[in-house]
């Protein structure tokens, strides 16, 4: 990842496309949300979605997938270029989490992450923390997810 | 089964959600497919980490307390999906060997203007540690169906 200092605010990068099978919507439904819509497709199929839905939680965990793959992309182009490879931290948490349409089996989910803004942490020496404005979006082009997140980021001075 | 209708969830009332046991292999088999950063999967690159040891993907805690909501309230009820998050904070990390606790307190309620026989339920959830700390609090509207559809 780039260093707190150089966050490209305002720049949107694409991060890349994952698609969702029905076993892999119905394995996480059984797991962490057993709502019929999610795990069952008769059920399903006669509820308000009319047909087998994502739980917006794996959407979420999609995404992040997407997130670590690409963070890991840029990192090896970086280092392979001689720079300094800034660590990603933990995450205080995300506000604004909104679900515009479900996800459905065989959809093909582009997540995009826009840093937003950014600020210095007392508490935390050597990290600062970034604000991400984060989107999914379906082959149609139709919005999946979005929300804003917070993650520390390595500073490069402390 | 709670067979909760939109009418029964009272506001300002709180529902227990149970709890959930913790386990390294499910910590690192979930950040396997959808969080695999090197403190989620490794304990030796944890214990060099802002975790200082093991902790469970944020993602996952999350998922977890999705679970202990449909354990509490949701399972039977008339519950008709989530319409986002407003706010979640991870307090705190989540260890291997953590049980997780978990309440749900209804802060607002109202009728849908979108879809008839449908209300917005409104409801704050705070997770708890085996230790009394929280690890999880999360600020979520979601759809519960009207027990009268017509009403």
């Amino acid at each position: 990842m780039w260093f707190y200092e150089d966050a490209p605010i305002g720049v949107t990068a694409e991060l890349g496309t994952q698609t969702v099978s029905a076993e892999e919507i119905v394995r996480f439904g059984r797991a962490y949300d057993p709502q019929p819509f999610h795990v069952d497709e008769a059920a399903a199929r006669a509820s308000l979605y009319g047909g087998l839905i994502a739980s917006g939680w794996q959407t979420a965990g999609l995404f992040m997938r997407t997130f670590v793959a690409y963070n890991d992309r840029l990192s090896a182009e970086m280092a392979a270029r001689g720079e300094a490879v800034a660590k990603v931290g933990a995450s205080p948490g995300f506000e604004g989490l909104t679900w515009p349409r479900p996800v459905r089996p065989g959809d093909r989910l582009t997540f995009f992450s826009t840093p937003a803004d950014k600020r210095p942490l007392a508490s935390r020496p050597g990290w600062g923390l970034v604000m991400f404005d984060n989107a999914g979006r379906n082959q149609n082009g139709e919005p999946v997810l979005r929300f804003r997140s917070k993650v520390f980021i390595e500073r490069r001075e402390r | 089964m709670t067979g909760l209708a939109f009418e029964d969830l009272e506001v300002g009332r709180d529902y227990p959600l149970g709890s959930y046991a913790v386990t390294r292999e499910e910590i690192i088999a979930f950040a396997a497919d959808f969080d695999p950063q090197p403190f989620h999967l490794d304990e030796a690159a944890a214990a060099d980490s802002m975790f200082g040891g093991l902790a469970a993907s944020g993602w996952h805690t999350a998922a977890m307390a999705m679970r202990l909501m449909y354990d509490g309230v949701i399972a039977g009820s008339t519950a008709a999906g989530g319409l986002g998050v407003d706010r979640l904070d991870w307090r705190r990390p989540v260890r291997p060997g953590d049980t997780l606790i978990g309440r749900l307190r209804v802060v607002d309620k109202r009728l849908s203007q979108s879809r008839p026989g449908f209300g917005i339920v409104r409801a704050e959830v705070v997770v708890e540690n085996g230790d009394g700390e929280t690890v999880l609090t999360m600020v979520a509207p979601a759809l519960f169906g009207l027990r009268e559809a017509g009403a």
